[in-house]
């Protein structure tokens, strides 16, 4: 976007109005300040001398009867222009110490190079204060002094931008097309960091307005008979505790004209759309109706517990929803249950809603996204209440190297576990942590229970966020992708572990993957997810022949051994997946299914159980055994 | 197994090293600079010290003392030597050595500035988090335009209109505290307010900044799974990941801060190095501002130093970004 552009984009934004209504208004005044009111600032009163502020002078009247607010109306001309003046001298200093490397030779460019380095290292202030002493103090003294204070932060920015510039194809073509070092500068660099500086340039003006208010404040800037507003208020300093509103008047005006150039800077720069948009994907306007349709999508059957000689699930989840501001629908009435003991496996693409499905269980979803569902019960309670829930429900996350704290012990954040939830004490808790380190095969856990995560591998970290599930008294297990992060041998070692533990402790296991040959490792029991919604879900031992759903099969195909290399990405099914609050209407995965119809593209599938183990949605679910049942009523 | 930390050379060593160096260089830069600046003012430096109507010989017999009437080189040298002996010269104003001037001053400019550093970190860190977790994901919206927009308004106040804001307000609008000259602790408060406010605002706004960036870590979702008490998770879990790069921050506002003593002393007479600084540039006493930008230089140099030394051992990972 041009500067213009981003011009008139900014002045139809309130703030971007207010802006440059400031600065137009101070501009005004700079012009016909002294034309108008030059003699009421210069008039000497005898009879009104340090009157407080009144009708007739707004701010009062100095020590010889002036009137204090025309004479700030008066220095506002004096005070932009030396602004002006020290911001250029700045500028032009900055671009050249700046563009200096791009065109000089190597070493030069360095010797450049260390030279901004040693100034900015030297706070601005103690810089200007030097130099306006080397200038002798007045009005030129200061504007040179400011000026060159601020050239080795403005040179250390045009440095930045022009080295990323120089590097750029078109710069390097010119060089060689031999174009010269001054017209490489001018025709090449310039045009590609103005905008940037320019923002830059505004910012540095409201800088440097500051550093002249404080420059002739201290009595170093402007001196009298000429005054700016920092003059204005050194003379009326003095004062301020008989006066307030004298020396106020000054300030106020010097902060404001400073926050004027720094909000049309800001204004500028967001209005290029710079900054201020979160990356949020869930902002997508086409997703803002929900299908209703969507509620009549399960049936009865599928339903755990209908059936009477099965024990009562430990995890029992109800047409489960997550959704987004916006309308997004992430997770689309999801049922699904897990018995005592029982290891399901969620597979799906990423975008499936598998992982979400997983943290609304455990109450984990983050913020702005809304969890509902028709009832979803934890070993009797809701989880979601994140109440009563104690240790019972284990979480292992993938990526192990951003799961655990750095800044903490590894001993210290599994301790913490029984400290909380079992009322160890501290050397109890610690005990517990080293014996669960032992248990999940941690070699010297005394150890290595004091080491930071950092100094763990990645198998071993993984590990640990099991051993840290199993503090408590784990009645389920949620595993979300635990050995994405980790190579192959360390991958069965964790899929090993995770077996054991089950056995040992007798804990259900609910194990999200997008990888159906590590889930068939572990689980009975496989739940495939397509665009938030469950697709089919079926006994692993069905997996290889027994499969319904076109994008199951199409999953099972894109591993052809169940032995091949999990590390190879698994989706290699033609097509992708619909984006976030991209609209479905029929069968979402149609688009990609070689058996779809018309009625595929129109009416959503129901998920329907085939028997009281399988669960598929498809209107044509591919020729298995179960095909006939799913025509029954 | 392989410790994670033994690396064949280790990199904050010869991080260390490199900056010492860069230290070495600008000190050295600073005192030629130092000794420069009586050269380079404008005029002559002894006679505009002692005003138009001193006499031609008091005069010579003054730039006899300060050695001026000797060559560069020479003088440099005497310089150099005196500097290592502690000996920064003879103030013209004040008739005494700058070295007891700036060692009478130092103390009270030190004083205000810890203070202020000490507060800046004690509040700032505090109201950032706040900030940040009550406008975590998102929440909240008003409540974080209202604390971007005000930190960000009160970061660009200079610290001298500040120091003239409290003064009205406080000094003689309400006449609760001391606004001039250094007796008793009710006159540090407005000094270190001065000092403080902006700092604050700057760095609770980056605080918040990064406590988002804490909270959003796949760490504080683990914290959370364990059901952790609230007060544990941000304490225990998000505040010692956020503190080293706060107090990074914090520790180079520093610099800026110490410098800021120059306005903010002028304001309220506070009797430290700031303002004898700006009486002696008004009188022309250069040796004594020669001293006093000495002071000023080496201790802006040596905390830049430290924090980031210090940060190189905390976080040795910013270490290698930068090189
Ligand atoms: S419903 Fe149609 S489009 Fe969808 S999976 Fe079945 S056959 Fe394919």
């Amino acid at each position: 976007m041009s500067f213009t552009q981003r011009l008139g984009r900014t002045l139809r934004t309130p703030l971007g109005v207010v802006a440059m209504f400031a600065v137009f208004a101070l501009l005004v005044v700079a012009i016909i300040g002294p034309i108008f009111w030059q003699d009421t600032a210069d008039r000497v009163d005898t009879t009104a001398i340090g009157q407080r502020g009144s009708a007739e002078h707004w701010f009062g009247t100095d020590a010889l009867g002036r009137d204090i607010a025309a004479r700030m109306l008066v220095a506002t001309r004096l005070t932009l222009e030396l602004t002006l003046f020290a911001t250029v001298i700045g500028a032009v200093g900055g671009f050249v110490l700046g563009t200096l490397p791009t065109v000089l030779g190597a070493r030069a460019a360095r010797l450049v190079t260390a030279l901004v380095n040693l100034l900015i290292a030297f706070p601005t202030l103690l810089f200007v204060l030097f130099l306006a002493v080397v200038f002798g103090v007045g009005t030129y003294g200061a504007v040179l002094a400011i000026g060159i204070g601020i050239v080795p932060t403005f040179a250390r920015l045009v440095q930045n931008l022009a080295a990323s510039v120089a590097g750029a194809d078109y710069v390097s073509a010119a060089r060689i097309l031999g174009v010269g070092r001054f017209r490489l500068i001018v025709r090449h660099i310039l045009p590609n960091i103005a905008e940037p500086i320019s923002l830059f340039l505004l910012q540095t003006g409201a800088g440097v307005l500051l550093a002249f208010s404080g420059l002739s404040f201290l009595g170093m800037g402007v001196q009298a008979p000429d005054y700016d507003w920092g003059r204005l208020l050194n003379e009326q300093l003095n004062r301020v505790y008989t006066h307030p509103e004298s020396a106020v008047g000054p300030a106020v005006a010097i902060v404001l004209t400073g926050l004027a150039f720094n909000l049309v800077g800001e204004v500028l720069s967001q209005a290029g759309g710079r900054r201020g948009l979160r990356p949020t994907p869930d902002r997508d306007r086409r997703a803002l109706a929900p299908t209703p349709a969507g509620t009549t999508s399960v049936t009865a059957a599928g339903g755990a517990g209908a059936d009477d000689g099965e024990p009562a699930p430990l995890l029992d989840v109800d047409r489960l929803r997550v959704t987004f501001p916006g309308g997004h629908v992430a997770v689309r009435d999801v049922s699904l249950s897990v018995a005592p003991g029982e290891a399901v496996g969620i597979v799906g693409e990423s975008g499936s809603g598998k992982s979400l499905t997983a943290l609304a269980v455990a109450g984990l979803v983050p913020y702005p996204a809304r969890v509902t569902a028709r009832s979803i019960t934890f070993d009797g309670v809701d989880p979601t209440a994140n109440t009563g829930l104690g240790t019972s429900l284990a979480m292992v996350f993938q990526d192990p190297m951003a799961s655990l704290n750095p800044a903490l012990t590894i001993g210290r954040q599994l301790s913490e576990v029984a400290e909380v939830h079992l009322g160890h004490n501290r050397t109890q808790a610690m005990k517990r942590a080293v014996d669960r380190l032992r248990a999940v095969r941690i070699p010297d856990p005394e150890h290595r229970s004091g080491m930071h995560p950092g100094e763990f591998s990645g198998g071993m970290r993984q590990r640990t966020m099991i051993a840290m599930g199993l503090m408590g008294e784990p009645r389920l297990v949620i595993a979300d992708e635990p050995t994405t992060a980790l190579d192959v041998t360390v991958q069965a070692q964790v899929l090993a572990l995770l077996r054991d533990v089950r056995e040992t402790s007798g804990a259900a296991v609910l194990m999200i993957s997008h990888d159906i040959a590590v889930v068939s490792q572990v689980c009975e029991r496989v739940v495939v997810m397509y665009a938030g919604r469950v697709v089919e879900e079926l006994p692993t031992s069905d997996l290889v022949t027994g499969t319904a759903h076109p994008y199951t099969r199409a999953l099972i195909g894109a591993v052809p051994d169940m032995r091949t290399d999990r590390r190879l990405p698994l989706v290699t099914i033609p097509g992708r997946p619909p984006a976030p609050g991209e609209d479905t209407s029929g069968c979402p995965f149609a688009p990609r299914c070689e058996f779809a119809t018309d009625r595929c593209r129109t009416e959503e599938p129901v998920l329907r159980g085939t028997d009281t183990r399988r669960r598929v949605a498809c209107w044509h679910p591919v020729t298995t055994p179960a095909e006939e049942k799913t025509k029954s009523p | 197994m392989k410790s994670f930390t033994d690396t064949r050379h280790n990199p904050w060593v010869t991080f260390t090293l490199r900056r010492l160096g860069r230290l070495t260089v600008s000190l050295a830069l600073l005192v030629t600079a130092s000794f420069a600046m009586i050269h380079l003012v404008p005029g002559d430096p002894v006679r505009a010290a002692l005003g138009l109507s001193a006499s031609p010989e008091l005069v010579e017999a003054r730039e006899h003392a300060l050695g001026l009437d000797r060559s560069l080189p020479d003088q440099f040298g005497s310089f150099l030597t005196r500097l290592l002996h502690g000996d920064l010269g003879e103030s013209i104003g004040a008739q005494m050595p700058v070295a007891d001037v700036i060692s009478d001053r130092l103390p009270s400019t030190m004083q205000i500035a810890a203070i202020a550093f000490a507060t800046t970190i004690v509040v700032a860190i505090p109201l950032g988090m706040a900030a940040g977790v009550l406008t975590r994901d998102g929440r909240r919206r008003r409540l974080e335009l209202a604390f971007v927009g005000t930190t960000s308004v009160v970061a660009v106040f200079p610290e001298f209109l500040l120091a003239v804001g409290l003064v009205a307000l406080f000094g003689a609008q309400l006449g609760w505290l001391p606004v001039a000259l250094k007796e008793g602790p009710e006159s540090y408060v407005l000094p270190v307010l001065a000092l403080a406010i902006g700092p604050v605002a700057a760095l609770s706004r980056i605080v918040r900044v990064e406590t988002l960036r804490v909270l959003d870590e796949d760490y504080m979702r683990t914290a959370r799974a364990k059901r952790l008490p609230t007060r544990i998770l941000y304490l225990r879990h998000a505040l010692p990941n956020l503190l080293t790069s706060s107090l990074t921050l914090g520790g180079l506002m520093l610099a800026g801060l110490l410098t800021g003593t120059v306005l903010v002393e002028n304001v309220f007479a506070w009797p430290g190095l700031g303002m004898t600084m700006v009486q002696a540039i008004t009188q022309k006493d250069y040796p004594l501002v020669q001293g006093i930008v000495l002071v000023y230089g080496t201790l802006a140099l040596l905390i830049n130093f430290a924090v980031d030394v210090l940060l190189a051992v905390t976080d040795p990972n910013s270490t290698i970004r930068e090189s």
